[in-house]
């Protein structure tokens, strides 16, 4: 659907349910249960559905309460023998709903007409007006056609006064006040009414706007105070009105203040506090928040500090790009704080606060993400919490916090997160393992973007940078040993699990690539711990992404060597041989292993008495393209396709030559990408087997 | 766009410099957390209490009106363009705020009458070192209604806030901030919760109130044992709770203070210093004491009050200071917790 379409649409339904469409229940659905209901429908479907069950009471309570408001619009049957009691029954009905949950604007628009149209007894219309409690929003629009009522003259005084009182109590939750505004001068008229004018003050005051205060509404005012003596509802409003244009008011007004306004909320007080409470959840004012230690405060909205720019993405971006040290330190303490206090596993039994921390968290990770920065904060929130923390407590969020940990010296945090953070690794699941080793591969990838910015945009000049840079390719480096340290010990505990080595080898494809990638002086290799598993995996992904790594790795490697060529001079980041020695290590047993079918001669050196033992009569074919244990099934399936005549005798053996190329193209055919990359890279092809 | 990308460049490549030399107050900031994270959590020693080290120009009616009151204890984080030139300002300012929250909904002026009365005063001379900022007493007062009356106002609330050897935190800030951690309030809660409100959308800061854990209130008892007094005032006594159901069981333990400082004067060594084995050292005497008459150990419950003729400390956050002379040491350690716990 086009944008230009759906805001058609919705407009359309507005207009229909002549409400704004944020509400919970729009008037098709209110409609659509009716039917329902007239059928009877959907009480048999309740019945006979168990997953539905649940809320069926509800549900019921719903449909009641549909059938009451009917009733009521319809008007009182005249002709019914037990009308006394039918009316009684829904009376109660709307009654309990309306205390319970509140009502849907749409029930409260058809009520309101039903009260004020005079349809029904004084008393009736009383106890309707009184259960006028929103879910949680009141139409304007509703409002609007039950002032018209009262022009109308069918109700009574005290109804009228009741609808007043309404109006003040409910002030709060009528979605719009444009077009009431607009029926102030009908609200001013009724001051002249003696039982009205307390309630309209208070209304006229909640109400009034600079542009209401006239000369000739002063003049009235006046009068009236004249008429009926100083009023505090009267000088409640004079001294509104003196407030916006004190040039109009000359008349001194008493300074001390009284309590103005009879309170008009009594009658409600209970339903608004619930309802307020469903508006913004559980906290319903600031200054709960620190009253004793001991009681938790949720964190469902920010306050007026510095905390609120998290949510708001123009201020964050604002905060980015001044460089104001005040601004920083502020949000500084702020989310210090409030981290430190809505922790909760600092306080014991207090988890069901668990879905609001971990939203908590979750808007903080949003705000880093979006600044492509970690905050301080959370830095020192992880160093205190971290060593208290379960691993499983709000964990994705939590994890997440660790990836956003900002650029720095790795031995000076190691103490502080990563061995805490160890701990935690060896002695949970391979799920959590995973989990950890993903936002690790993050963090690396954070550290690899800011630094490569922020190198590329200095000139080299500059003084202390030359012992920086270092310094930063050293704690990345650590970083990365650090996991490779993590990965070789999890494999071993985890028994080379599949699952796991594709976590490890996805971070390793974040590392191959950082001389190119990143254009970061640092190429640092797997350690053999994690290269054999690779190389002898059962699971043919896992070798194809080895294969992968060790392609990029080769590009990296040798883009480095021809910059050194190049450039000649001797730079501090030229790797050393170490390191090529390594990467060419690797590839020699790989391509024994996997092509010449030379495997534990270089480079993967077992002592042949070893292999003799095993009893593997041809070891030295079995790690072969075709006989490797990833890679055997292909070579069955490509053998069945190209040649289904000899289903009985599939002879691997008979792969050579010709068809070795053929079989390679059916690999590389079958995704093998990684596989297809470093063969093509790794190996000429005049050394066909 | 030039201008923009230069200094676009100067504010990233400045950054990566201050990682390394830790320029700003922010990374003094984490140094101080990391050096506090990485080992042990309090310095193993501390100086004992001195005599009186409040300045002389201080105020001695009100430091007394200090004393003998039970006051509770929030940590405070700095203040955000606070001035000690706006006091009178931000007295209008807090009852205005307070008059609005007691009648909720009414609008009201700034500077109108209203029959509460809030002042703002600096405290002088309650300070440890010429570093630490002014400590300030506000207060919420009634106003009578008849003016005939006597012009003594009734005192419903008071709160004050200090910092008493503030160093490592004022070091970490810059100059638009105020450090202040430690407050104390004596009065009804929502009080104190408008007053914590409008400090906190004023200043831009946070309060949370201030736990002293067992570990702490065993520092307190030694360091307040080692005082010296002319004259002790009260026994010195711990409280120990008892994790039990249905109810929770107490232990009182209360010792001549003579006796208790004897029994410090044993084990204690350093002269001038308080260290960790001596504040061990001094409990598990206790303990070991108790053990021999009781055959129970102390140790497996929690402590959760100490009172000393120094001060009184219970485990919610709740302080008594009885004794003037000592009255900046106890707020000194009261600092430090503070600091601990907004770092």
């Amino acid at each position: 659907m086009s944008p230009q379409k759906r805001v058609k649409n919705s407009q359309v339904q507005k207009r229909t349910s002549q409400v704004s469409g944020n509400y919970p229940t729009n008037l098709l659905a209110w409609e659509e249960k009716e039917d329902l209901n007239d059928s009877k429908y959907s009480l048999k479907r309740g019945q006979n559905n168990p997953v539905e069950d649940y809320g069926h009471a509800d549900d019921q309570a719903e449909d009641a309460l549909q059938i009451a408001v009917r009733y009521f619009e319809k008007g009182p049957v005249k002709t019914s023998q037990n009308k006394d009691k039918i009316l009684e029954e829904h009376l109660k009905t709307v009654e309990n709903v309306a205390l319970k949950n509140g009502l849907a604007p749409e029930g409260i628009d058809i009520l309101l007409n039903v009260a004020l149209s005079g349809k029904f007894g004084s008393a009736v219309n009383t106890r309707i007006l009184k259960c006028m409690i929103p879910t949680t929003l009141i139409s304007e629009h509703s409002v609007v056609k039950a002032v018209s009522w009262l022009c109308v003259g069918k109700c009574s005084g005290s109804t009228k006064v009741l609808f007043y009182r309404w109006l003040v109590a409910m002030f709060d939750f009528i979605d719009h006040k444009e077009e009431i505004n607009l029926l102030y001068g009908f609200f001013f008229a009724s001051l002249q009414d003696d039982a009205l004018c307390p309630y309209a003050c208070h209304l006229l005051y909640l109400l009034t706007k600079k542009e209401n205060v006239k000369p000739f509404r002063v003049r009235k005012l006046l009068d009236l105070q004249a008429k009926m003596g100083m009023q505090p509802h009267l000088q409640a409003l004079l001294s509104l009105y003196k407030f916006f244009a004190p040039t109009l008011i000359s008349v001194s007004l008493p300074t001390r203040k009284k309590i103005y306004f009879k309170n008009s909320e009594n009658l409600w007080k209970t339903a608004l506090l619930a309802v307020r409470q469903r508006n913004q959840g559980p906290p319903p004012e600031p200054l709960k928040l620190m009253l004793g230690p001991a009681k938790v405060r949720p964190v469902k909205r920010l306050p007026s500090q510095m905390g609120a720019v998290l949510n708001n993405s123009l201020l964050l971006h604002y905060i980015n790009c001044v460089k104001d040290e005040s601004i920083l330190l502020r949000l500084y303490h702020w989310l210090s704080q409030t981290l430190q206090e809505e922790c909760i596993w600092y306080k014991v039994n207090n988890f069901e606060h668990e879905k609001e921390f971990a939203n908590f968290l979750a808007t903080v990770n949003r705000a880093q993400c979006f600044l492509q920065e970690g905050f301080y904060s959370c830095e020192t929130f992880l160093y205190k919490s971290l060593p208290l923390w379960d691993g499983f407590c709000c964990r994705s969020q939590f994890l997440q916090l660790v990836s956003w940990i900002p650029f720095n010296s790795f031995s000076e945090v190691k103490p502080l997160v990563f061995d805490h953070l160890a701990q935690l690794f060896f002695t949970s699941t391979i799920y959590f393992k995973s989990s950890v080793l993903q936002s690790l591969k993050e963090l690396l990838q954070n550290w690899l973007l800011w630094l490569s910015v922020d190198i590329h945009m200095k000139p080299v000049m500059n003084s202390p940078l030359e012992t920086t840079l270092g310094g930063s390719m050293n704690s990345v480096s650590e970083l990365i040993h650090y996991v490779g340290w993590l990965s070789t010990t999890a494999l071993r505990l985890e028994s080379n699990s599949t699952f796991l080595l594709h976590f490890i080898l996805d971070f390793y494809e974040k590392v191959c690539d950082i001389y190119i990638n990143y254009n970061l002086p640092l190429v640092v290799l797997f350690p053999p711990g994690i290269f054999y598993p690779a190389l002898l995996s059962l699971d043919s992904s896992i070798l194809n992404q080895l294969c992968y790594i060790m392609h990029r790795y080769r590009k990296n490697l040798t883009a480095a060597k021809k910059n050194e060529l190049v450039q000649k001079t001797k730079s501090e980041f030229n790797f050393s041989s170490k390191t090529y020695q390594e990467f060419n290590h690797y590839l020699t047993a790989m391509v024994g292993c996997l092509w010449t079918s030379k495997p534990f001669q270089k480079g993967f050196y077992i002592d042949p008495d070893v292999l003799e033992k095993t009893g593997v009569a041809e070891y030295k074919n079995s790690l072969n393209l075709v006989h490797h244990p990833a890679l055997l099934s292909y070579a069955v399936s490509f053998l069945l396709q190209e040649w289904p005549e000899e289903r009985t005798t599939v002879n691997m053996r008979s792969i050579r030559g010709k068809k070795w190329n053929w079989y390679l193209d059916y690999l590389f055919s079958e995704g093998l990408q990684g596989l297809k990359l470093f063969i093509r890279s790794s190996i000429h092809h005049s050394s066909v087997p | 766009m030039d201008s923009y990308e230069s200094t676009h460049q100067h504010i990233a490549s400045s950054r990566l410099k201050d990682y390394f030399i830790g320029a700003t107050p922010l990374q003094k900031r984490l140094e101080s957390v990391r050096k506090q994270t990485s080992f042990v959590p309090t310095p193993p020693r501390r100086k004992i209490p001195q005599c009186s080290q409040l300045q002389e120009d201080n105020d001695p009616q009100k430091v007394a009106f200090l004393l003998h009151k039970q006051w509770t204890l929030y940590s405070l984080t700095p203040l955000y363009k606070f001035s000690y030139t706006n006091l009178k300002e931000y007295a209008s300012l807090l009852s205005a705020f307070i008059a609005a929250e007691k009648q909720k909904g009414l609008a009201v002026e700034v500077g109108e009458d209203f029959n509460i009365k809030v002042t703002f005063s600096t405290l002088l001379g309650m300070k440890g070192t010429q570093r630490d900022p002014e400590a300030f007493l506000v207060q919420i007062l009634s106003k009578s209604q008849l003016p005939s009356e006597n012009r003594e106002h009734k005192v419903l609330w008071t709160g004050w806030f200090c910092c008493i050897f503030g160093d490592s935190l004022l070091e970490t800030v810059s100059e638009d901030f105020t450090c202040v951690p430690l407050f104390l309030a004596n009065g009804a809660e929502t009080n104190t919760a408008i007053v914590g409100t409008w400090f906190q959308k004023t200043f831009d800061c946070y309060f949370s109130p201030l736990a002293i854990n067992a570990f702490n209130l065993s520092w307190m008892a030694a360091m307040w044992t080692a005082c010296k007094m002319d004259q002790y005032m009260a026994a010195t006594e711990f409280l120990w709770s008892v994790p039990c159901s249905p109810q929770s069981l107490d232990i009182s333990y209360a010792i001549h203070p003579e006796d208790a400082k004897a029994l410090w004067d044993s084990v204690h060594k350093t002269p001038g210093e308080v260290t960790q084995e001596e504040v061990d050292l001094f409990m598990d005497c206790l303990y070991s004491h108790f053990h021999r008459h009781f055959k129970i150990h102390l140790s497996a419950t929690r402590l959760v009050r100490v009172s000393t003729s120094v001060a009184s400390a219970h485990t919610d956050g709740k302080i008594k200071i009885l004794c003037h002379k000592y009255l900046i040491g106890v707020l000194a350690y009261l600092t430090e917790l503070a600091i601990f716990q907004i770092d």
